[in-house]
């Protein structure tokens, strides 16, 4: 059974979901690994998004494109306005699980979606926070899925949109953060967790992939784990799910021709 | 309070130099005000939205904008950014709709468990930190929100400006309340008792509204839960359209300039165009509400 890299990281993501848990789903990749997760292992997993939605049913037959998307409001188990949402279920320790992504993140897993370059005289402006700080400051834990290249994974961040484990041990405490911070590093070259003192290091490697592959894409010298895994690869009724009902319309998907 | 049309609305509602709230995140946002707003040619406004995307790049292209306040980026804004014709401000979601209810609710500022450990607050002198009176903590606060005029976009309202919504709320409640002027436009004019009927379902209340203005397919390209879809062929070609500004001026000429009034860009946008947008019909189970003496 053939599958692209991302399938696998949807895969691969979904599995860090757990059936009961309140996951605050983002567009995209972490909407297709809720929404896999609670059709397949997960069915009581409850779907938050940004826009006030709690409780959003899975969707099927042409995917969302918004976090705010009509199909996610419509049957529904509730909907608040943003800032009952934001501080009585996110601030209030009610999301278990968020997804974050990002044009960078380095070792502690603090993560830029801000700028390259300068604040006040970018190189390249992207959208900024959204939710995304919040959601690293308060879930109970948060994924991040990210392409693996170089230039996403540099020694420091230019700038600090949300923080990880912010400077190493101790430092999410040091600031007052309640959330757990990063738990998971998900690419289309490994799975990476954090140790003890709030460091990446590599847990798995996808199918293929070498340890040099992954430290040539990463800008600081990257710990492995001592017994070194292989990402379980998809299923073909996980492929199936994803291809045929999640996504059908290859929104987010990206299958090669036959 | 009166019931108006829209283009009285913004010429008697809305003065160069103000600061503006078009609210409605991602759903119900008030595109028609914003075209009025364009077509009457108001400038130096400071520009406040959430999610600035493609109704403020077409007000920023237009030259309306002074600057801008926002929590998250879409394309256009990006480049303008990145060219740094702009002044700007940036909080993230929870810290805007946090500014929104410190001035809806009166307060100095309100405590958030936001920014701490970016890079932000050091880039926003307006993100502060306080000391718990009560033991210590320290925590960031932001101060209220005020615009001069806030536009919101609701399914019906009375005459009072009454409005209920349905579908995802977003800002709009807080957006209303915290403003100065609030220019309330509606899909539909309905009788008081309609309101009366359902009043969980009412978001903002008529004493905080000060012009009504009916104006049917006022949030197209965004959508109106149940009424008409977000117009996905519109928003998958504005990240290229807004890539230049030439390119959002072009729009302006053929879609701001180029009509009226709303409802001559309801007449170009065409019968299968809506068509298209309509949803299928999904009633809600009717509640009652109980008869009392």
């Amino acid at each position: 059974m053939s599958y692209t890299s991302t399938e696998l990281m949807v895969t691969a993501a979904a599995k860090e979901l757990h059936d009961g848990e309140t996951a605050f789903v983002g567009i995209g990749v972490p909407m297709l690994t809720c929404n896999l997760a609670k059709s397949t292992h997960a069915p009581n997993l409850e779907l938050v998004y940004e826009s006030g939605v709690v409780g959003a049913p899975i969707s099927t037959g042409g995917v969302p494109t918004s976090i705010a998307d009509p199909k996610l409001a419509s049957d529904s188990t509730g909907i608040y306005p943003m800032y009952e949402g934001f501080s009585r279920v996110l601030q209030g320790g009610r999301i278990d699980v968020g997804f974050l992504g990002g044009a960078q993140v380095d070792r502690w897993g603090n993560i830029n979606s801000t700028v390259i370059g300068e604040y006040d005289d970018p190189e390249v402006r992207f959208p900024g926070s959204g939710g995304a700080c919040e959601i690293a400051c308060n879930a109970g834990r948060f994924m991040i899925i990210t392409p693996h290249e170089r230039r996403r994974f540099p020694e420091t961040v230019d700038f600090v949109t949300s923080p990880g484990h912010v400077d190493g041990q101790g430092g999410r405490e040091r600031h007052g953060l309640q959330g757990g911070g990063p738990s998971t590093v998900i690419t289309d070259k490994a799975v990476m967790r954090f140790d003890d003192a709030g460091e990446m290091y590599v847990e798995k490697l996808h199918p293929g992939v070498t340890r040099a592959e992954v430290q040539e894409a990463t800008g600081w010298e990257l710990p492995f784990a001592d017994d070194v895994g292989e990402t379980t690869e998809p299923t073909p009724e996980e492929v199936r799910l994803i291809r045929d009902v999640l996504d059908p319309d290859r929104i987010y998907i990206d299958v090669p021709e036959e | 309070m009166s019931v108006t049309d829209m283009a009285s609305a913004v010429s008697e509602g809305v003065s160069d130099g103000q600061e503006l709230y078009l609210a409605g995140f991602t759903h119900l946002i008030p595109f028609a005000a914003g075209h009025e707003m364009i077509r009457q040619g108001l400038e130096d406004l400071t520009l406040v939205r959430a999610t600035p995307d493609a109704i403020y790049d077409q007000m920023i292209a237009a030259g309306c904008a002074e600057k801008v306040v926002f929590s998250y980026a879409g394309a256009g804004l990006r480049r303008t950014l990145e060219e740094g014709d702009i002044e700007f401000e940036e909080y993230t979601h929870f810290g805007m709709v946090s500014r929104l209810a410190a001035g809806a609710y009166d307060l100095p500022f309100l405590p958030v468990r936001t920014f701490a450990g970016s890079d932000l607050p050091a880039h926003n002198g307006k993100i502060r930190r306080v000391e718990s009176p009560y033991d210590g903590e320290e925590i960031n606060v932001v101060p209220p929100l005020n615009p001069d005029v806030t536009v919101v976009h609701a399914h019906r309202a009375d005459e009072h400006g009454n409005a209920q919504v349905w579908g995802i709320v977003g800002e709009i409640i807080d957006a209303a309340l915290a403003a100065d002027t609030v220019i309330l436009t509606t899909e539909e004019l309905v009788d008081e008792a309609v309101i009366r009927s359902d009043p969980n379902r009412t978001a903002v209340p008529g004493s905080a509204v000060d012009y009504v203005v009916e104006e049917p397919y006022c949030a197209h390209p965004s959508y109106v839960h149940g009424l008409y879809d977000r117009d996905r062929r519109f928003y998958r070609g504005w990240d290229d359209v807004a890539s230049t500004h030439e390119g959002v001026l072009e729009y302006l000429d053929e879609w701001v300039y180029g009509v009226d009034d709303r409802r001559e860009y309801v007449e170009k946008l065409g019968v299968g165009r809506l068509l298209d947008l309509q949803p299928r019909t999904n009633y809600a189970t009717p509640v009652d509400m109980g008869g009392y003496q």
